[in-house]
């Protein structure tokens, strides 16, 4: 923990469930996941309970960032429509797995087992957590 | 009563189907009615004898209402449970408890889909439900719904266990060798490796040919306690073990994309059969994607985790091969009208009644089938028997 930042309980946030502060803190350019006070798992997505042993005792934390690749898809897409993209399962070191993109090479080089690096993008539509290769960062 | 105690309680009696490929100008309410009268009459009952009714719908989440209404029916006992695909192998056990409790005398299970033909058809659907029923965490990098998923399964079982295309490619020629055979299936042109492997790419590692197709069609089967089912015209095909798991909806919350729910549903259903992988004769497992019929073959038990590519080598599941695996063609060939699990029971009673043409497996006596749902979401495996199993 001691590399993670604490910075609220999901109860203390008025008017807010999980899943709104989530893209709150995204949209202020922070990626933070739940930490479980009572089995101190983590998790993704984020929830009002522990998927891990049901407790409401939620923590949202800074993770590092640091990620693996653990699953990738090239999706083909016509040039005209935007070319083709990548969507990728990334492993976080904090043991928990989301489904993002890997940015700044081709889809098609993207590979299992890279070592990747979150970072958050503003788009008009929404913040956006991509993942980035250590050799792009 | 325990599971044990039902095994072989309940027989599927009956099983008809209807607007197979494109069914032009009829609704999807109107193909279904059609498959339920053919499969009771099949059954040689009537629509009054039906007193109990499962069913579900991809679109109207009411769908047990107005197919009630539809066919006229006062149904006793209801299952509307939705699960995907799998929801129609997934009707099984509930049926068979509502049956044996005596709280109706004979179920209709029954599914409709102009998916293909609907104005309101696949596209219009899959973006109707990322509205009703948004995925917050994945919707926003845009993987094609429902490939992408089983690409990513796809990738990561190539790269734990060296499973390559080609080995995908085998299911896919399989099962257009097998659709060859089969005089309902809609794809019965000859398909190589080859011609899979130059497939235009969809989502890496799967191609348009490592991909079920977009069909209409409507499946229904008729289920009564086997002392009734004794006295109807078919050969009674029992209800030996069924079962159900779920552990994830969405694949990014998937444990192990190598390993699915099919692995606990496959082991309770051959537990409640008093039955092994050994003991069965032909397979119908739910091919939405190449990769889902090497994942099943080893959830199941037909062969090691990681060996499913080499199992399917060299046609292993082809005709002739070392294993049946979907005799009418599967969804990659025959039809897949959205949730395709009804036609895996419906190919199953064939097999087992021995009234499958020039696909028949000679002495077929136990089935298995297996329904998927969502994206390796839900998993639904069931054993059948023949009439000499019970």
């Amino acid at each position: 923990m001691d590399t993670k930042k604490e910075v609220g309980m999901v109860s203390e946030t008025a008017g807010m469930g999980p899943q709104a502060y989530y893209f709150a803190a995204l949209s202020e350019g922070r990626f933070e996941i739940q930490h479980c006070g009572v089995c101190h798992a983590c998790q993704f997505f984020p929830r009002t309970v522990c998927m891990h042993c049901g407790a409401e005792d939620l923590t949202w934390i800074r993770p590092s960032g640091r990620g693996t690749v653990y699953s990738t898809s090239v999706v083909r897409r016509k040039p005209e429509a935007g070319g083709d993209y990548n969507v990728a399962l990334i492993d976080l070191e904090e043991g928990v797995r989301l489904m993002s993109q890997v940015e700044g090479i081709a889809a098609t080089d993207v590979r299992i087992g890279m070592a990747v690096q979150a970072r958050v993008r503003q788009t008009d539509a929404a913040p956006r957590l991509v993942f980035v290769t250590e050799a792009a960062e | 009563m325990n599971l044990d105690s039902l095994r072989g309680q309940v027989a599927i009696v009956g099983v008809g189907h209807a607007g197979l490929g494109a069914a032009h100008g009829y609704t999807e309410m109107e193909i279904l009615a059609q498959a339920a009268a053919r499969a009771v009459a099949d059954a040689g009952m009537s629509m009054r004898d039906i007193d109990g009714l499962a069913t579900c719908s991809s679109s109207a989440t009411m769908w047990s209402m107005p197919v009630a209404e539809y066919l006229g029916l006062r149904p006793r006992y209801i299952e509307a449970t939705m699960l995907g695909g799998s929801s129609f192998v997934a009707h099984l056990l509930p049926s068979v408890m509502a049956l044996v409790a005596g709280q109706c005398d004979a179920v209709l299970v029954c599914y409709g889909s102009t998916q293909k033909t609907a104005t309101f058809g696949r596209q219009a659907g899959v973006k109707a439900r990322a509205l009703l029923d948004p995925q917050p965490f994945e919707q926003p990098y845009e993987p094609i719904s429902p490939i992408t998923s089983y690409a990513l399964a796809a990738a990561r079982h190539m790269h734990e266990y060296g499973t390559t295309r080609r080995d995908l490619a085998e299911v896919a020629v399989a099962a257009r060798q097998w659709a060859q055979l089969n005089p309902e299936a809609a794809m019965r042109d000859a398909l190589t490796i080859d011609d899979v492997l130059s497939a235009r790419m969809v989502s890496d590692p799967l191609s348009v040919r490592d991909c079920c197709l977009v069909t209409d069609g409507a499946g229904a089967y008729v289920m009564v306690r086997a002392d009734r089912a004794r006295d109807l015209p078919q050969p009674p095909v029992y209800v030996l073990g069924s079962a159900t798991a779920v552990w994830n909806r969405q694949i990014s919350s998937m444990a192990d994309l190598t390993v699915t729910a099919a692995a606990e549903s496959g082991q309770r259903a051959f537990d409640m059969a008093g039955l092994s992988v050994a003991d069965v004769d032909v397979v119908e497992l739910y091919d939405a994607f190449t990769i889902n019929t090497l994942l099943f073959l080893e959830d199941l038990g037909f062969c090691g985790k990681g060996e499913g590519g080499s199992f399917v080598q060299d046609g292993g599941i082809a005709p002739g091969g070392r294993l049946p695996v979907n005799t009418n063609g599967g969804g990659l060939s025959c039809v897949h009208p959205g949730m395709y699990g009804i036609f895996l029971i419906i190919e199953a009673v064939r097999q087992l009644r021995a009234q499958a043409g020039n696909r028949q497996i000679p002495g077929a006596e136990i089935a298995l089938v297996h329904g998927n749902g969502g994206t390796l979401s839900s998993q639904s495996t069931a054993l059948l028997g023949g009439p000499s199993t019970r």
